[in-house]
């Protein structure tokens, strides 16, 4: 398995080798199925749209609905406006979504088509609505096109009434349904009233009814997006998904924002908490408090399986770097931390991780690949790998426990139900790490140490 | 009104017009099955068509295991395309292997302003410093065609510059009208810069190409299983399980085999026109369908030991089934099946569906051309239309030094005059009168198209599965066969039969309907007000 990849270094500034991210749009679209009744629709050619559902489909295991303006040669040199017009009437048409969220691919970012302009010029029916964002794939990562649609929404549908309703903005970041709506049970334990936008639970976590909805029951509203401009604050969750979102909202609005890491671990969700209560002046709830002893106490059980373990983890910013925070919680040492991503803020973050815990000799690097992680892996091993399925390949070569987390995982059922944030998605994580290395240790040890009690 | 003029009724006139070209209840129309494919999408129809990409790169290269693929373009489309298709691929001692990686440009902004040709030059230096490939296969995506990077060029300078093989394929996903533009650009290349550089000689005369088999879930290997048990020489396949080196010998062989006929038949027509290779359809999709296609290529060879093999394997293979099949036959037998996939599976499929004594009520096709719906007798009246007309057609004429036939010219006539050879007869002739045919089937069809026919499986992609399976209905994938396989030839035919029995009759599906919903309502009052 991947027997090509060479332990020496070697500096790549061209090739990119099994990428640790995938490009914007998936990832617009994932965020314009967290509003209700939205259709997403990829204004490009159509092979994008359905590697994009593709996509969603495998990870979630449930349906991924979007349309494509379906560009030919043609509209590809004189434009795709005639293809978004008669895209909209049709969709209208047939599927009859309250609003079409349009994102953009590189093939429409390279012609320049003026999207603005084009859907001003479209007559909607009474009470639709239509709005866009620009994904050039060419940028970023799956997470800033993420960014890029929830901004979208805002931009064209929030505004102020300077009539506050008492509602705080949740942004919970590119996450699961499972992770959304363990978001939402902690703010309503707290008492707050909010709006999360987007919010993808009872849209990609659906139930078998044996009626299939082309709009599930979940989603944000029109409504509550439009009302997000008389919030009283905002919250976003992760810097790399969420921030944008709400600097947004801030300019537009003038609702003051605040940023935190995803809560992922004890401190991370602490600190949402924490920030709950400054909004809620209530008291936490026993409920939560009890949850957070638990976790606790189930980290000083399992402590003599994970402490001073190596871990590699991979995946999208905020997520990697909340899941490096919880391993630290753990005793743990979080030797690699990359993300496909760009940008600057993941690794300064990383580093004062690092050293906040006092870990030396640990690497973080944003704009990597799974490549280079395995070169890292290969000079210096470790105990434990932490990333989407396509970590499973330098588990399977380096023989190292693994534990999938985060996006997209294609090859498990059941996870994307399952929160990793919170303290109950902590003892989820918990238990999968401790899980996977005692499951190593039951594997690898001598009959004789074979150990009925651990 | 008729089930397919409910469907339709509901669409602006505009988009009916359209759409009624494309559906075909079997014999029961005046237009004699004609069916209208390979246009353009309707735009926000919900097609689930994909792209020219796809169908170069995902389909018809992917597979060939011991070449360095890069796609030229953004990190999607490369991502999109690694580790999906399920073409399978053993290692082999010394030779080259890069199912398991993913290479890409990944072209950032600047690329797109000021041209990505010195990055896709650097990354081939780097990918000739990391692995130290013998072939270099370049595709390109949506923006490369757009800002102009030559890619042919660059690919000319690296066999010059590396002394290795590097092949450039321009399928930028706009181009056609879906991934069928795909299939042919990439046979075109395959046929210029790799077919026949081979000079491995023929070293039996029942040798054979396999073209348009892409080992999905293991189904190459079962079909080539068959084949050599029974005493064939396998050449080269195209593209499952292949290397390049194999490839550049499909001359060198005495029949072509095809199996997809959209994806490879522009080769098929090419083998045969440059070096006298023939082809026969064949079909290892069934037990009648294998059957029959071993019979059929043994007719070709026309050799008495070899018929007489032939049928022994066949015998000896069916006993080792027979029991099973009759088993899952009788768990089976009566249900309805609906398809829709691709270019070919859901002709093939049939075929095996029969087997089981199920029936296929509905079938469609993403991409196909009017020839796999209506047999290659109208190939003569297809218009090649403004959004297809780029999409090169390449001419070949016999090439003096290596053009061989196996049979004699009248003889191989004669086969052609019989519709055996050069031909396939389409879709439409394996289907019940009053069922349908519908292509480029879209969501808001496939939603109606189920309610109404309610078939007991809908065999279909990933995008459909889960639509499907909400409303109830059992969905098999066959694409990706839902991560099982093989399903073709004698032993594929098993699996296939078992993974539909335990969808059908797995527990879960009675559970659907929550006992209270079918419970009394209970009366009472509850906290003071009255329940309803």
């Amino acid at each position: 398995m991947l027997n090509y990849t060479k332990k020496e270094k070697y500096d790549r500034s061209a090739l990119r080798v099994n990428p640790a991210k995938t490009c914007q749009p998936v990832g617009a679209m994932y965020a314009a199925l967290g509003v209700h009744e939205c259709m997403p629709h990829s204004h490009g050619s159509q092979g994008c749209c359905a590697f994009h559902r593709m996509f969603l489909t495998r990870h979630f295991k449930d349906p991924a609905m979007a349309s494509s303006s379906s560009f030919t040669e043609g509209s590809s040199v004189f434009g795709g406006g005639s293809n978004l017009k008669t895209a909209a009437k049709n969709i209208f048409d047939i599927y009859n979504p309250k609003i079409i969220a349009v994102h953009t691919t590189c093939l429409s970012e390279t012609i320049g088509d003026d999207l603005n302009a084009i859907i001003q010029d479209i007559e909607l029916p009474e009470g639709k609505y239509m709005v866009h964002t620009n994904t050039p794939s060419y940028k970023g990562s799956h997470i800033t096109g993420f960014s890029n649609m929830v901004s979208g929404f805002i931009k064209y549908l929030s505004v102020s009434s300077e009539k506050k309703n008492g509602k705080v903005t949740i942004i919970p970041g590119f996450v699961n349904p499972g992770d959304m709506r363990e978001m939402k049970k902690i703010a309503d334990k707290m008492g707050i009233s909010y709006t999360m936008l987007p919010d993808t639970s009872g849209v990609m976590d659906s139930p078998m009814t044996g009626k299939f909805e082309m709009f599930p029951k979940g989603g944000t509203t029109v409504e509550e997006i439009i009302e997000l401009g008389d919030s009283e604050s905002i919250l976003a969750l992760g810097k790399a998904a969420s921030e944008l979102p709400a600097v947004t909202l801030e300019k537009k609005c003038n609702v003051p924002y605040k940023t935190l890491s995803l809560p992922i671990g004890i401190n991370n969700t602490d600190n949402y908490i924490m920030t709950l209560q400054g909004l809620s002046k209530k008291a936490v709830p026993y409920m939560l408090e009890e949850e957070r002893g638990q976790l606790i106490d189930i980290l000083i059980d399992i402590h003599p399986y994970t402490y001073n373990k190596k871990v590699a983890i991979f995946g999208d910013p905020d997520t990697v770097l909340g899941i490096g925070e919880f391993v630290l919680e753990m005793g743990m040492i979080p030797s690699y931390l990359v993300t496909g991503t760009p940008g600057d803020g993941f690794e300064t973050e990383a580093e004062s991780l690092f050293h906040k815990f006092g870990m030396e000799g640990c690497r973080a690097k944003s704009s990597g690949d799974l490549y280079e992680l395995h070169q890292w892996i290969k000079e210096e091993s470790v105990d434990l790998l932490i990333g989407s399925t396509h970590g499973k390949y330098i588990a399977r070569a380096e023989d190292i426990p693994f534990v999938r987390a985060g996006f997209p995982i294609v090859d498990r059922y059941v996870h994307s139900y399952m929160p990793i944030v919170g303290y109950k998605g902590g003892m989820r994580l918990a238990e999968l790490i401790v899980n996977a290395l005692m499951d190593r240790q039951d594997r690898d040890c001598a009959e004789e140490d074979f150990e009925l009690i651990m | 009104m008729s089930v397919m003029e409910k469907v339709l009724d509901q669409y602006s006139s505009r988009v009916y017009k359209n759409r009624k070209e494309h559906m075909v209840t079997v014999n029961d129309n005046d237009n004699n099955n004609q069916i209208a494919a390979n246009v353009r999408t309707i735009p926000g129809i919900m097609t689930h068509r994909g792209c020219c990409y796809a169908g170069c790169k995902g389909v018809v290269l992917g597979p060939i295991k011991d070449a360095l693929q890069i796609v030229h373009g953004p990190i999607g489309c490369s991502f999109y395309a690694w580790g999906t298709r399920r073409h399978k691929g053993k290692k082999e001692e010394g030779a080259d292997h890069y199912l398991e990686y993913c290479f890409s440009t990944d072209m950032q902004e600047s690329d797109v302003v000021f041209g990505g040709e010195k990055k896709l030059k650097k990354a081939i230096e780097e990918a000739m410093d990391l692995f130290h490939p013998s072939t270099i296969l370049i595709c390109s995506t949506c923006p490369v065609g757009l800002i102009g990077d030559d890619i042919h060029a660059v690919a000319k300078w690296a066999e010059g510059e590396f002394g290795i093989k590097c092949i450039a394929f321009s399928c930028e996903g706009y181009k056609g009208v879906s991934q069928s533009a795909g299939h042919h650009i990439a046979n075109n290349q395959l046929m210029r810069f790799v077919i026949g550089e081979g000079d491995r000689e023929i070293k039996n005369k029942f040798s054979v190409n396999i073209l348009g088999e892409y080992n999905i879930g293991g189904d190459g290997w079962e079909t080539e299983r068959i084949l050599r048990r029974i005493g064939y020489e396998i050449v080269s396949t195209f593209t499952g399980d292949s290397k390049i080196d194999d490839l550049k010998n499909a001359h060198q062989a005495n029949l072509s085999l095809v199996q997809c006929h959209r994806s490879i038949n522009y080769i098929a027509e090419m083998l045969e026109a440059k070096y006298g290779v023939q082809w026969l359809k064949v079909n290892f999709i069934g037990v009648k369908g294998t059957i029959k296609s071993l019979r059929n290529i043994a007719k070709f060879f026309n050799d008495k030991e070899l018929i007489a093999r032939t049928e022994e394997v066949i015998a000896d293979e069916l006993s080792l089934i027979q029991d099973d099949m009759e088993y899952y036959k009788s768990k089976l037998k009566g249900k309805k099946a609906a398809l829709y996939a691709g270019g070919s599976r859901s002709h093939h499929y049939q075929v095996l569906l029969k087997d089981l004594g199920i029936q296929t009520i509905l079938a469609g096709y993403e991409f196909a051309h009017r020839d796999d719906y209506e047999g290659r007798e109208v190939l003569p009246f297809i218009k090649v239309d403004a959004d297809s007309k780029n999409i090169e057609s390449l001419t070949v004429e016999p090439d003096t030094n290596k053009y061989h036939l196996y049979l004699s010219e009248d003889d191989v006539n004669k086969l052609k005059e019989e519709k055996f050879l050069d031909y396939y007869e389409g879709l439409v002739k394996e289907m019940q009168d009053g069922t349908y045919i519908i292509d480029d089937l879209n969501h808001y069809e496939t939603e109606e198209f189920l309610r109404v026919l309610k078939p007991d499986i809908f065999f279909s992609g990933i995008k459909d599965k889960f639509v499907s399976q909400k409303a109830g209905i059992l969905s098999r994938q066959i694409h990706s066969y839902d991560y099982s396989g093989p399903y073709a030839g004698f032993r594929g035919a098993v699996n296939f039969a078992r993974d539909v029995t335990m969808g059908i009759y797995t527990p879960a599906w009675s559970y659907v309907k929550a006992p209270w919903k079918l419970a009394p309502v209970l009366e009472g009052t509850l906290g003071g007000e009255k329940a309803c």
